[in-house]
């Protein structure tokens, strides 16, 4: 018998795992990677919040995943075309190969936030000036959180909401995990070096996960991280390439200005290029924000304009991991309801 | 004396005109400050008055500007004004000629034909004939044009968003009748006594073929005769006031008054000014990129005369200056904006908390302003290049200074702003410095027209042309194509364009654009669009992009913290302020001669 064929682009935690459960059903599953290596952005980080359980546990869970189900895995791909025609769809890669299926789930992901682009934090202008994607990678490679000039910090900021609800970067939306990264990041900071001052400034914590608040609790109490309110109005470099910060304090509601010697910034999610790239190639349909567009917020979540196209992940909002495990599941539940002709869209009833 | 009745409702609209112009003048020139009635006074006397004449030959009759901007619609405005003074000039000749008296009744060369059906008893009255015809064929062009244009433009969904008040629909309905109505009263005597010329003598006859024209005349010459009476009734409550308005605007600014930030009635006579020609519509990008409707200059003026201003559209034009750069009469339109925001104003706030603390001084004070600030590379830059040239210099707002002002200033925040100025104003003149650099153009508008120092104001642009002069600096040039995005504030708002682009050839190759100097587009960022959502900053800001984007520069060049802010959001082309790549172009040299001393 022939089986059915899914295709799935991008091989990130969604893909992965969308992949992973379609071909447990049956399918025959071809997962797309542009990189060489399977794991998405989960690759980057080192512990997880709230849990701080390591990253490379749950890529390892993914991996085995993939491949007790023995999806096709294709590696380094560079898809120059995806359409469909009639009721198959086609992906074309750069090697010239052309692959065919019945059904296709989109899981392009989403890219950091360009912090150049908010010229007055000063990323890429002063050295001392990183991403919290950046620290992520300090913090995987074992090596300690050093100044430029070699010194440990002594006091560290870390400021939210990087490219994330400013209308001024055009991004009015919130990217949901950064906060509580922040939150990770420095209990870590703390854990590293105890006698640092870490200052987190926030708009205001969204802490909406589960245990998010008691990590936001232990921060406070057990490493007296200083959390203020009030966005960062900008940041300059002083002589000894520390950073003057200055920032309105809105609880005590006055401004205030503050030398640290390492500024972090949580960089938030946006659209991926390849979202943009392949969903504009297949005809989807894209939401305000950029990020794809379901045909139902509440309803039909993954379900795309394209009959037999899903989406799984960050490509359709930003997410926490947990949370995008649930929604590729649910991508892959939908894929398969598709291939086996059931009609979800029987049950709209409103227009 | 001639009379008939037929004259009156023309002879009690223009006396009715008079009384009505003349006690509007005068309260308005009553109201003017002293200073203001003074320089009248001087004017008269002087020279300034021929010079006023000849602007209002120029500009209320000819339409000189209007001609420029659009040849057609010169053409129009031309052919009414120009060519009815000229009717009536004719007329008045006409009628003395052939009265052979210095005065005779004021509405005689008005309706000459009817009071004098034999015309050919003195001489040269066929020339006249001909003239006053050609002339009125040119009037009558004018209105046909008019006519045209009402509906073309509409077809085109301009001017759809303001209704004409009833004094305009009176006035414009009177002024389409007036001189078809002339034209049929002129004819029709013709046909009957033969006393016209090749256009009216001509249509008499071919309307003496088949119309009874002993019942018609008549009544035509009472139809024109009213036409003209509602016209001029109509008038001071239409926009045709400005026909006799931007006459005396003339006059006055000759004398010397100037606009103000502050409403007076010397704003009176700008807005009633107003032509509504409709120039200012395309040159308003809220208008063609952003579909705001509502708020170009004309509507504005039009809202403030009918006592309807709604504070959205007192606060959503970004101040751009673009309208006032092409508005014919030169209405100070963004004074006048700026004036009215100040009714809105909330007043007044406490800055006792602003103590500015300086040490020392220097020659040469630098005032980054707070834009700079938010874009770091600017400053880095600057103080590069002030060290570079060994500039003796201090950095005035290096940790935060006070604020310009100028933002309030756009706000209508008049008081506020004047309360930080003092401010500023104390600490530059205890600093007793020579020259005032900054890398604003908003704060150096603020600076040049508020601040009264009397030190030399210059922007970074010029700054740093005059140390690559002086041979202080060495600049590199690069072999990047670039092109050059003219500021609101520097080009129309202080009317800074060659300094920039001199140096701007000094470092890159500069390509010109379609927009560019007076004619430049708004990044859309400008603090003055104080109603403008994100969306329609965006529609702005790309249509400005696109134009910029053009022929694909290796970098686009700007001389604001602002526009480049707003400007790098958006474009897939490098975008930088002017200082940075001067400040590029030195450190690269440096780089080139160190290799080249160790080889
Ligand atoms: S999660 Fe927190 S830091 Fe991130 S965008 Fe939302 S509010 Fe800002
Ligand atoms: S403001 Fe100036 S340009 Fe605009 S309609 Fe009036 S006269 Fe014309
Ligand atoms: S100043 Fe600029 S934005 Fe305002 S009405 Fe004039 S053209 Fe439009």
């Amino acid at each position: 018998m022939n089986r059915k064929r899914v295709i799935v682009i991008g091989g990130g935690i969604a893909g992965m795992e969308s992949a992973a459960n379609l071909a447990s059903m049956g399918y025959d599953v071809t997962l797309f990677e542009k990189s060489q290596e399977l794991g998405g952005h989960l690759l980057g980080w080192e512990k997880l919040f709230p849990t701080m359980r390591m990253g490379k546990d749950v890529v390892k869970f993914l991996d085995k995943g993939v491949h007790l189900a023995k999806v096709n895995i294709v590696k380094n791909s560079n898809i120059t075309n995806a359409s469909k025609n009639g009721n198959l769809f086609t992906v074309s890669c750069g090697d010239g190969a052309k692959y065919e299926s019945e059904a296709l789930v989109l899981a392009t992901g989403y890219d950091i936030f360009d912090a150049k682009r908010k010229e007055e934090y000063g990323y890429g202008i002063y050295d001392n000036v990183i991403t919290s994607a950046e620290l992520e990678e300090i913090f995987l490679s074992g090596k300690p959180l050093l100044t430029t000039k070699g010194e440990i910090p002594k006091r560290v900021g870390i400021v939210h909401c990087v490219g994330s609800r400013d209308e001024k970067v055009g991004n009015v939306y919130c990217s949901k995990v950064c906060c509580v990264t922040a939150v990770k990041q420095s209990i870590e900071i703390k854990e590293k070096i105890p006698d640092s001052n870490v200052f987190c400034f926030y708009m205001d914590l969204r802490m909406f996960g589960m245990h998010f608040e008691t990590l936001y609790k232990q921060a406070q109490e057990k490493h007296a991280v200083n959390f203020i309110r009030g966005r960062l109005s900008e940041a300059c470099e002083n002589m000894d390439g520390s950073l003057l910060v200055k920032v309105e304090d809105t609880l005590a509601g006055k401004p205030l200005r503050m030398s640290v010697d390492i500024l972090v910034l949580m960089v938030g999610m946006v659209p991926s290029e390849g979202t943009k790239k392949i969903g504009t190639m297949l005809g989807m349909n894209f939401g305000a924000n950029g990020f794809l567009k379901s045909q139902d917020q509440h309803t039909m979540t993954s379900i795309s304009n394209i009959p037999g196209a899903f989406f799984a992940g960050c490509c359709g909002s930003p997410r926490t991991i947990n949370n995008v495990f649930a929604d590729a599941r649910s991508a892959a539940m939908m894929t398969a309801s598709y291939l086996e002709a059931y009609d979800i869209e029987e049950r709209i009833t409103y227009i | 004396m001639k009379y008939d009745p037929f004259v009156i409702p023309f002879c009690l609209g223009a006396i009715i005109l008079a009384f009505v112009l003349i006690y509007k003048y005068f309260s308005w020139i009553f109201a003017l400050n002293k200073t203001d009635k003074h320089k009248i006074l001087k004017g008269i006397f002087s020279v300034r008055i021929f010079k006023a004449i000849k602007e209002v030959f120029l500009e209320s009759l000819l339409h000189r500007k209007v001609f420029r901007v659009n040849p057609m619609l010169g053409y129009m405005h031309m052919s009414l004004a120009f060519g009815w003074l000229l009717l009536i000039l004719g007329g008045t000749i006409e009628s003395k000629v052939h009265s052979l008296k210095m005065f005779n009744t004021p509405y005689e060369p008005i309706f000459f034909k009817f009071f004098n059906h034999d015309i050919s008893m003195f001489s040269g009255a066929e020339e006249f004939k001909f003239v006053m015809d050609l002339l009125l064929l040119f009037v009558l062009s004018g209105v046909s044009l008019a006519f045209i244009k009402r509906f073309y433009s509409k077809l085109f969904g301009m001017k759809k968003t303001t209704k004409l008040k009833i004094g305009d629909w009176m006035a414009l309905t009177a002024l389409w009748f007036i001189f078809p109505l002339r034209f049929f009263a002129e004819s029709f005597t013709s046909g009957i006594y033969h006393n016209g010329g090749f256009l009216t003598g001509t249509a008499g006859n071919f309307f003496a073929s088949f119309l009874p024209l002993e019942n018609l005349t008549y009544i035509a010459w009472w139809a024109y005769s009213i036409a003209l009476g509602a016209f001029f009734i109509a008038l001071p409550f239409s926009r045709y006031m400005h026909i006799f308005t931007e006459v005396v605007l003339i006059f006055l600014r000759n004398f010397g008054i100037k606009s103000t930030k502050e409403y007076n009635s010397f704003s009176e006579f700008e807005i009633h000014s107003c032509s509504r020609c409709g120039i200012c519509l395309d040159k308003c990008q809220l208008l063609t990129a952003a579909r705001i409707k509502d708020t170009q200059a004309v509507y504005f003026l039009q809202s403030i005369r009918y006592n309807n201003l709604k504070e959205g559209k007192a606060f959503d034009c970004m101040l751009c200056g673009k309208c006032q750069e092409f508005c014919p009469v030169a209405i100070d339109l963004n004074n006048i904006r700026i004036s009215k925001r100040m009714e809105f104003a909330s007043g007044n706030n406490n800055f006792d908390y602003l103590i500015p603390k300086i040490e020392k001084t220097a020659p040469i004070i630098y005032f980054a302003g707070c834009m700079t600030h938010l874009t770091p590379t600017i400053k880095i830059a600057m103080e590069s290049i002030f060290k570079e040239s060994k500039t003796d210099y201090l950095f005035l707002d290096k940790d935060g200074g006070i604020c310009c002002g100028r933002p309030l200033m756009l706000a209508g925040e008049i008081l506020n702003a004047q309360k930080l100025i003092e401010k500023n104003v104390k600490l530059i003149k205890e600093l007793g410095a020579k020259t005032l650099v900054t890398s604003c153009p908003i704060c150096l508008k603020v600076f040049k027209e508020d601040y009264e120092l009397d030190i030399e104001i210059v922007h970074h642009t010029q700054f740093i042309l005059k140390l690559a002069e002086a041979g202080k600096i060495k600049l590199n040039k690069s072999d990047l194509n670039v092109v050059y995005h003219d500021p609101c504030e520097l080009g129309r708002g202080s009317g800074i364009y060659d300094e920039p682009r001199t140096l701007i050839n000094k470092v890159g190759n500069l390509k010109s654009i379609s927009q560019e100097k007076e004619l430049s587009l708004c990044c859309g960022s400008s603090l003055a669009g104080i109603q403008l959502n994100s969306v329609q900053k965006e529609l702005v800001r790309i249509d400005t992009l696109k134009a910029l984007e053009k022929n694909n520069p290796d970098c686009i060049l700007t001389a604001c913290p602002l526009c480049k802010k707003t400007l790098a959001k958006d474009s897939s082309i490098d975008v930088k302020d002017i200082s940075e790549l001067v400040w590029n172009g030195i450190t690269e040299s440096k780089i080139v001669e160190l290799t080249q001393n160790s080889n």
